[in-house]
C-alpha cells in the first residue's frame, strides 16, 4: 500500500496541466487541428510544435524514470506490453485519423473544450462515448 | 512565430502530465484509455478525476487570460456525429491516440506508437484533403 489514495489527486493535477497545455496550445481549435492536416493546402504547422514539446518534455521524464523502480503512488508501472504491429493497432488507428480529420477533434481536446459549452462539442464527445463503448462491449469485451 | 511558442509551451504542459501520471500513478497519459474506462466504471475515482482536470484546464486558461482558447466548428452536425463515432471506436481498436501513441508511445520510442502514429496522421490528412475536395 503506497499512498494509492492520493492517486486521484495526482490523476486531478495532470489533467488540469493537460487541460491547460490544450488550451494554451491552439489543439482545442478544429480549424487549426484541420490546418495542421492540411498539408496539400494552407498547411499550419505550428501544431507540430505541440507534440514536440511534448514529446521532448516526456522523453527527459523516460530518462529520469528508468532509474526509479516504480512510481511514487503504485505498486507497479502499467506499461503496455511489447506486442507486434497487428491489424487491429492498423486498422484501428486509421479510422480514428480519419475521424480526426473530419472533425478535427481527438479524444483529449473534445472532452477539455466541452468547458466552453459548445453544441457540436457535446455531440462529438457523446457519439465518441457511444463508439467507444460500442467497441468495448461488442467487439473485445470489458476494457483493461 | 508567437503561436509557435505558445503552442511550444501548451506541449511542455501536455508532455509534464504524461510525466507526473507515470511517475506517480504508473499510468500512460492516454486519453482514449482513461475516458473509456472512467465511462465504463473502471477506475473511477483515478480517471475520472484526470477527466475533470482536462476540464479545468480551460477555466484555468480563461481565469489567467480572461478569455476562453478559440474552438471553431466548421463541420455540419451529421459529419461531427460520424467523426465522433470513429474517432471512439478508433480509438479503441487501435488501443490509443494522440497522447497515448503521439506523445508517451513516442517518448519511449515503442514501435508500435509509431506505427500507430504514421497511421493516424496519414488518414487525418486523408480525411482533410477529401474535405477540401468535396468543399471546392
Amino acid at each position: 500500500m503506497r499512498h494509492t489514495k492520493l492517486q486521484p489527486v495526482a490523476a486531478l493535477a495532470a489533467g488540469t496541466l493537460f487541460g491547460l497545455g490544450l488550451a494554451l496550445s491552439g489543439m482545442l481549435d478544429p480549424v487549426r487541428v484541420q490546418g495542421f492536416l492540411d498539408i496539400f493546402g494552407a498547411w499550419d504547422p505550428s501544431l507540430a510544435f505541440v507534440l514536440g514539446g511534448a514529446v521532448a518534455v516526456a522523453m527527459a521524464g523516460m530518462a529520469w524514470l528508468r532509474r526509479m523502480s516504480r512510481p511514487l503512488l503504485a505498486d507497479r508501472f502499467h506499461l503496455p506490453m511489447k506486442s507486434p504491429i497487428d491489424a487491429r493497432l492498423v486498422v484501428g488507428s486509421a479510422i480514428f485519423g480519419l475521424g480526426w480529420g473530419l472533425g478535427g477533434f481527438c479524444p483529449g481536446p473534445a472532452v477539455a473544450s466541452l468547458s466552453l459549452g459548445l453544441t457540436p462539442t457535446l455531440v462529438f464527445v457523446a457519439f465518441m462515448l457511444a463508439g467507444m463503448v460500442a467497441h468495448d462491449r461488442f467487439f473485445v469485451g470489458r476494457p483493461s | 512565430m508567437t503561436s509557435y511558442l505558445v503552442s511550444l509551451l501548451g506541449g511542455t504542459l501536455i508532455g509534464l502530465s504524461s510525466v507526473i501520471m507515470l511517475m506517480l500513478n504508473g499510468r500512460i497519459a492516454g486519453v482514449s484509455g482513461i475516458v473509456g474506462r472512467a465511462v465504463q466504471g473502471v477506475g473511477v475515482w483515478t480517471n475520472g478525476a484526470f477527466v475533470a482536470g482536462l476540464l479545468l484546464g480551460p477555466v484555468v486558461h480563461f481565469a489567467a487570460f480572461r478569455h476562453w482558447p478559440t474552438v471553431t466548428v466548421t463541420a455540419s452536425l451529421p459529419l461531427v456525429m460520424l467523426a465522433g463515432l470513429l474517432v471512439g471506436f478508433g480509438s479503441r481498436m487501435g488501443s490509443g491516440c494522440t497522447s497515448g501513441h503521439g506523445v508517451m508511445g513516442l517518448a519511449r520510442l515503442s514501435p508500435r506508437s509509431i506505427a500507430a502514429v504514421l497511421t493516424f496522421l496519414a488518414s487525418g490528412i486523408a480525411a482533410v484533403a477529401l474535405l477540401r475536395g468535396a468543399v471546392l
